[in-house]
């Protein structure tokens, strides 16, 4: 029998894989959208946006079916693995890190670069000023990102089924743990789960605290 | 003495709104310029324009007498800077705020904490390097961004209204720091305001700017000295009383204000006028006076609000006036509220409008 303990490390390993992965694409589309100002940015800024309530049990579908042994990408054998998981979910939250980032830097965008041009900054430089003052809206994206990933279930139950030692999840343990009445495990994970979220919305909160620009 | 910064027929369209209408305005090198004008006039847009920041609609910016255009547009950046209105600084230290521009320059790490030490105790905020900037007071703040500015030793300092909601002890250091920069340095300075005491006693020349347009330049003993009905029209102006002017065979009229009052004024006009008479044109005296002022009137203080070394009386003499007069002379008359006072001044204090 696995421990509680391999159940938590392996939820924060699969869904951190997730973050991570969704902050290398979704990074570079926010600072793209948040910084240039080109022809369709509003379409896609609105195309993420729409996103951001995307169903994890439909997108849990459309990759069973593409990650299937009939499906397109069955022959990289990846369903019912933790990559598996981890690739959904970042899809998932590839929409949150994109609309945070590009939030933090709109928000101060046109503000920041006045600012640096008049101390002298070329166009280049103003936008790393911005970049630079936008950081603590990179780590609440990331911080968000993680807490929806680690939080979901539809997408961890249908791409990982919960595999004991392989793919057991909290939220899936969770959820089937409790079908077959025993509550006691399934609580405990329950607490840890809010534990783990309420720590990292705590952290969001207080870096929010800290980023306000302009006058306080 | 050649221009600094130039502007010629600068007009700026936001959509359907003309922030500048046709302006053209010439800022000569080593002077204090204001360009006064209420809020919404387009101050900040034309000092926007000769930050090199807003781009004007139509029309030609002109630095040093040479026309700034793409090409040259970041080294005129270089060579001159802006403290805006709403404090912008960086979310870090107060080092950090004045290092950002001194790095870009190339400045060695030397330089840059001299450079800080420096201009921080310009502003008075000696040993402020370490503090976290956004977390000082606003005149603090609106300090450390004069500082900044003043740290990268520029030809032209622009200023948006760089007083603007500041108790009067800030006031004091950055008008100071303001005057200090263009005495010593000669560096030229162009500020927008709408603050008209703060514009007279601070600056050389000014320019009164009402929507978008430019009514009038010059001295600010021309402006001020004979307020333009443009002026008196936004300026929050004191003292300011309507009524029936007769004309006296002396070449002056008296104005019946009122309550019994009437007032000499240095015009030959008779039917209704509108006239002020300046807080600080107004002399306070406990006794009546023997002088050549052709104004006097008995009231009583009704109220006292003082604001660093000068002190604003409200005097009730029938109609109520507003005398500014220095602390010293407060605490020496021993004033209170209702303390019996004469106020006196020439019929030439007199502006009608």
């Amino acid at each position: 029998m696995e421990t509680i303990l391999e159940i938590t490390l392996r939820s924060i390993a699969i869904s951190g894989t997730a973050t991570l992965l969704s902050a290398l694409w979704g990074t570079p589309i926010g600072i793209l959208l948040g910084l240039k100002k080109f022809r369709g940015r509003f379409a896609m800024k609105g195309l993420f946006n729409a996103l951001l309530g995307l169903p994890t049990v439909t997108l849990g579908l459309l990759l069973y079916l593409l990650l299937s042994k009939a499906g397109p990408l069955g022959f990289l054998h990846l369903l019912y693995t933790p990559l598996a998981i981890s690739i959904g979910q970042s899809i998932l939250i590839t929409p949150i890190m994109v609309s945070f980032v590009t939030n933090s830097i709109e928000s101060i965008e046109s503000e920041v670069k006045d600012l640096a041009k008049t101390l002298g900054a070329s166009e280049t430089q103003a936008s790393l000023a911005v970049l630079g003052e936008a950081k603590r809206g990179f780590l609440l994206a990331v911080t968000a990102s993680f807490s929806r990933a680690i939080a979901e279930l539809g997408i961890a139950l249908m791409l990982g089924r919960n595999l004991v030692g392989k793919t057991r999840v909290l939220t899936t343990f969770i959820a089937l743990t409790t079908d077959t009445g025993d509550f006691v495990p399934a609580i405990a994970l329950g607490v840890i789960l809010l534990m783990i979220v309420s720590a990292v919305s705590l952290t969001v909160n207080f870096l929010q605290r800290r980023d306000s620009w302009g006058r306080v | 003495m050649g221009s600094s910064i130039e502007v010629k027929r600068i007009t700026k369209q936001y959509g359907d709104i003309t922030a500048l209408d046709d302006v053209s305005l010439k800022v000569d090198r080593g002077e204090i310029f204001t360009i006064i004008g209420p809020n919404g006039s387009g101050k900040t847009t034309m000092l926007r324009i000769m930050a090199g920041i807003e781009e004007p609609t139509s029309g030609d910016v002109y630095f040093n007498g040479v026309r700034v255009d793409k090409d040259s547009s970041s080294e005129v950046r270089a060579k001159s800077t802006m403290v805006f209105q709403r404090t912008a600084l960086f979310n870090t230290t107060v080092q950090k705020n004045i290092a950002y521009g001194l790095k870009l320059r190339g400045c060695s790490k030397k330089q840059i904490e001299d450079r800080v030490k420096d201009t921080l105790r310009t502003v008075r905020l000696e040993g402020y390097e370490k503090r976290w900037a956004k977390k000082l007071s606003g005149g603090e703040q609106q300090r450390v961004s004069l500082a900044r500015a003043l740290a990268l030793d520029t030809e032209l300092l622009l200023l948006d209204e760089p007083t603007a909601n500041l108790d009067p002890k800030n006031v004091s250091i950055i008008e100071e720091t303001i005057s200090w920069v263009n005495r010593e340095r000669g560096t030229t300075v162009v500020m927008a305001t709408h603050n008209m005491f703060q514009a007279e006693t601070l600056t050389h020349r000014a320019a009164l700017l009402l929507g978008g347009r430019i009514m009038q330049v010059g001295t600010t003993r021309e402006i001020f000295g004979a307020p333009s009905k443009d002026l008196a029209s936004f300026a929050r102006l004191e003292n300011v009383f309507s009524g029936n002017s007769t004309a006296l065979e002396e070449g002056t009229s008296v104005i019946d204000i009122g309550n019994d009052l009437y007032i000499e004024a240095p015009i030959k006009q008779t039917g209704k006028v509108t006239l002020f008479v300046r807080p600080e044109d107004i002399i306070l005296s406990a006794k009546p006076l023997t002088s050549s002022a052709r104004n006097m009137f008995r009231g009583k203080v009704a109220g006292i609000s003082d604001s660093g070394s000068l002190v604003r009386l409200r005097v009730d003499a029938g109609k109520e006036f507003v005398v500014q007069i220095t602390k010293r002379s407060f605490i020496e008359m021993g004033l209170n509220l209702g303390s019996e006072v004469y106020l006196v001044f020439k019929a030439s204090s007199v502006h009608v409008v």
